[in-house]
């Protein structure tokens, strides 16, 4: 038969501070440990929803990263007159051959030595088109032929000189905001969009770095692949948009994985030491009333099931206390750099329901890892020594 | 002291208790060591630079280029006394399993710039003279096992292609801020390779005073401000230090962590100091009938949370000390220098000392003020 879990609700009102110590502890692990996990997920996500799974990006073949490449116009016109490109309503065809330069510009605030390497882009004026998820939220698009930018959403915080309207200076020349835009948290939000022919002479540069376009038939990625990568003419590596920014994240992804689950990991280790230590007492100021359950003819099992369930409720408890503490960093903006390109970008703190899951089941985790000798002790209790 | 024996049984009644909390605040202090090293290291790795070196970028972003046509007005000017320049060159070795940074560098005057890269002298010879040799960290040739005399392939990134080099010697930085896994080579080579394109990423300009530092560097970016190509010029210690702000708000983070890590610790070990003191009720009370005083029990309980405090603090602080200096750890050449610091040390001995106050406070001034009547009635 088993003991009902009421048993277990009362005994842990018994002794309420101890209780709480506990629970507060294991608390403050899950805290962390979903809060790091969000920045992981925050810059992942930044990362993997700037390229979207329609678009094919050209690069140099050996370039790891849009700084290093480099593609002059003879490449940029044999890719857009490719079979495989979208055209336009106009008969256009949605390509966007890219400049990409990082400049330094001052932070906003109190920081004010800290200079950041933002990421000029340089995108043709089919780049609306090209990249359908890509919204204006304020002003108009830059018009062919003018010093006009765009800046995107994540810029305006964080910089000065960035509102619509406002005029920024860089490369030795003043360039008037019209717009801002907004593309999902992507890693695009943090950057600063001309018109290449514009920015091409003022960089002083005479080729491209990457070429994306519209694939006309979505699915047939490989074979573009295929024929632009065997063309005699180019030499060059052909990703998904998607999949090549999502690489760009895999580094620092990682790195800040790594270092959630090593902090996490050992913050843990301790909390399961008090659990321990707090089930250990239970079990031994509660042995009179162990031996009565036994003796009632409460299988041994039961017993056992019973403590670990009361550990496990203090770890839930704990660990709903922790998401709860955790939940305000949702939607926080922060900055790091993006050491493929060596440019600086904003991204939000993201917790997910499945982060929050995940760390419910790490509190329970180290309740049960943390319950289950004391239960057994428990459990196994001689009857007629506990009862003199 | 000559309670010490007392408290030390007491600790050993419970013998599993004991351990456990010292280990979680031993678990505890050594995060809290390693979370505020990634701190001091990065912290250290922006003040580094010497204060008569000046670093020139491109102004419009350090990316660009230089013209490598500016060597020689550079070495003429006014207040300096070397120039060299160097270049990203960005290969990568062997599937890129491990990212190491290699320079292309113009040899004698980089190493004269560079006191801090130490070689042995032959060496250093050998790589002036070929030129498509280069040397590398001792970090580095033991991570890959290369040997002098080697040849090394990397594949290009921003400049394409295979590069093979000969390795001709092998340095040891004389101060660990700099990167023991780093590869140079000739700039020499690239230009000849790449068909002289004549440019140089950055220039690092040794000044006679470094109180010149200012007016210098202003003098020079004004020379080139209407040029092809301006200039930003600042001294080897601000660059270093805006790199470093590049990684984000890392001492925000970092410094949450640990208050989250002490403070959880210090639920786990105030609990544990609590459950001790409950259990020892009676035992507390024979003590006052007895006659001990209620400051000496309360300086017993006390020394209890002393002694659990410290010896978790000298594990995990000691541990940290010697795990990554043994370990030679440098978080895959993003922390060169990695190195537990005499302050860290100090600090993480205060959170343990508040750690013993915090959690022996409670219970010691229980101990101090129980009614020894009542107490010994709930022992029967």
């Amino acid at each position: 038969m088993k003991i009902p879990l009421s048993y277990n609700a009362r005994s842990l009102l018994q002794r309420p501070v101890s209780t709480a110590l506990t629970a507060l502890g294991i608390a403050l692990v899950v805290a962390v440990f979903i809060g790091m996990l969000a920045l992981a997920n925050g810059f992942r996500s930044a990362l993997i929803r700037t390229g979207s799974d329609q678009n094919i990006m050209v690069l140099r073949r050996g370039a790891d990263s849009e700084m290093s490449s480099s593609m002059d116009r003879q490449a940029v016109s044999i890719l857009a007159s490719s079979p495989h490109v979208a055209a336009a309503g106009d008969g256009r065809p949605l390509v966007s051959p890219e400049l990409y330069v990082v400049i330094p510009l001052p932070r906003k605030g109190f920081d004010t030595t800290g200079m950041a390497n933002v990421v000029v882009r340089g995108v043709s004026p089919a780049v609306w088109s090209v990249r359908s998820n890509i919204r204006i939220v304020d002003g108009r698009r830059p018009e062919s032929g003018k010093s006009e930018i765009c800046v995107g959403e994540k810029m305006a915080s964080r910089f000065d000189h960035t509102g619509v309207g406002e005029s920024l200076r860089f490369a030795g020349r003043d360039w008037s905001v019209v717009c801002r835009f907004t593309t999902g948290g992507s890693a695009f939000e943090s950057e600063i969009w001309g018109e290449n022919e514009q920015l091409l002479p003022v960089f002083r540069r005479d080729a491209f770095q990457s070429v994306t376009f519209r694939l006309k038939d979505p699915g047939a990625f490989e074979e573009a692949k295929r024929t632009l990568e065997a063309d005699k003419r180019l030499t060059v590596d052909v990703y998904r948009e998607a999949d090549f920014y999502a690489r760009q994240s895999e580094l620092l992804g990682r790195i800040l994985q790594i270092l959630a689950i090593l902090i996490t990991g050992i913050m843990a280790l301790g909390a399961v030491f008090g659990a321990i230590n707090t089930m250990y007492a239970a079990v031994a100021a509660r042995s009179p009333e162990i031996a009565v359950l036994l003796t009632l003819g409460f299988h041994p099992r039961s017993v056992l099931a019973s403590f670990l369930a009361e550990s496990a409720l203090i770890a839930l408890v704990g660990g709903v206390i922790g998401a709860l503490l955790a939940l305000p960093v949702n939607g926080m903006v922060t900055s790091t750099t993006n050491w493929a390109s060596f440019s600086e970008i904003a991204f939000s703190f993201r917790i997910t329901p499945g982060l929050l899951l995940a760390g419910l089941v790490f509190a329970l985790v180290m309740g049960i890892v943390g319950g289950f000798f004391p239960a057994r002790r428990a459990a196994k209790q001689p009857v007629v020594q506990a009862l003199r | 002291m000559k309670y010490l024996p007392l408290v030390l049984a007491n600790l050993g009644r419970h013998k599993r208790r004991t351990v456990l909390t010292i280990a979680s605040v031993a678990l505890a202090l050594f995060l809290f060591a390693s979370l505020r090293t990634v701190v001091t290291t990065l912290d250290r790795a922006a003040q580094f630079g010497s204060a008569r070196r000046l670093v020139m970028t491109n102004a419009t972003g350090f990316i660009l280029p230089l013209p490598l046509s500016y060597g020689n007005r550079l070495s003429a000017a006014k207040g300096v006394s070397n120039v060299t320049w160097a270049n990203w060159f960005g290969g990568k070795y062997a599937d890129n399993q491990r990212f190491f940074a290699q320079f292309a560098v113009d040899p004698e005057s980089y190493l004269e710039m560079y006191p801090e890269i130490v070689m042995p002298e032959d060496q250093k010879q050998a790589f002036f003279r070929e030129r498509s040799s280069a040397i590398v960290g001792r970090r580095l040739l033991d991570l890959f096992g290369w040997k002098v005399g080697q040849d090394v392939t990397l594949q290009g990134t921003i400049f394409p292609g295979d590069w093979t080099f000969t390795i001709r010697g092998v340095y040891t930085p004389s101060d660990p801020v700099i990167n023991d896994d780093m590869m140079l080579f000739h700039h020499e080579y690239l230009e000849e390779r790449t068909g002289r394109p004549g440019i140089a990423g950055w220039y690092i300009l040794e000044i006679d005073d470094a109180d010149n530092a200012a007016p210098i560097a202003k003098t020079l970016d004004d020379q080139f401000r209407n040029s092809s190509a301006p200039t930003k010029t600042g001294t080897e210690q601000a660059f270093n230090a805006s790199f470093a702000t590049m990684w984000g708000n890392v001492s925000l983070l970092m410094g949450t962590i640990g208050m989250a890590v002490v403070f959880a610790i210090l639920l786990v070990t105030a609990n544990a100091m609590m459950m001790s003191a409950r259990e020892r009720t009676g035992e507390v009370a024979v003590l006052k009938t007895i006659g001990f005083g209620d400051r000496t029990l309360f300086g017993l309980v006390m020394l209890e949370a002393g002694v659990i405090a410290l010896t978790g603090a000298l594990l995990g602080l000691g541990g940290a000390k010697l795990l990554y200096k043994a370990s030679n750890f440098n978080a895959g050449g993003f922390l060169p220098g990695f190195d537990v610091t005499g302050t860290t040390l100090l600090l993480g001995g205060a959170v343990a000392l508040i750690l013993m106050l915090a959690s022996g406070l409670v219970p010691a001034v229980r101990a101090a003020r129980l009614p020894v009547v009542q107490a010994l009635r709930r022992v029967e």
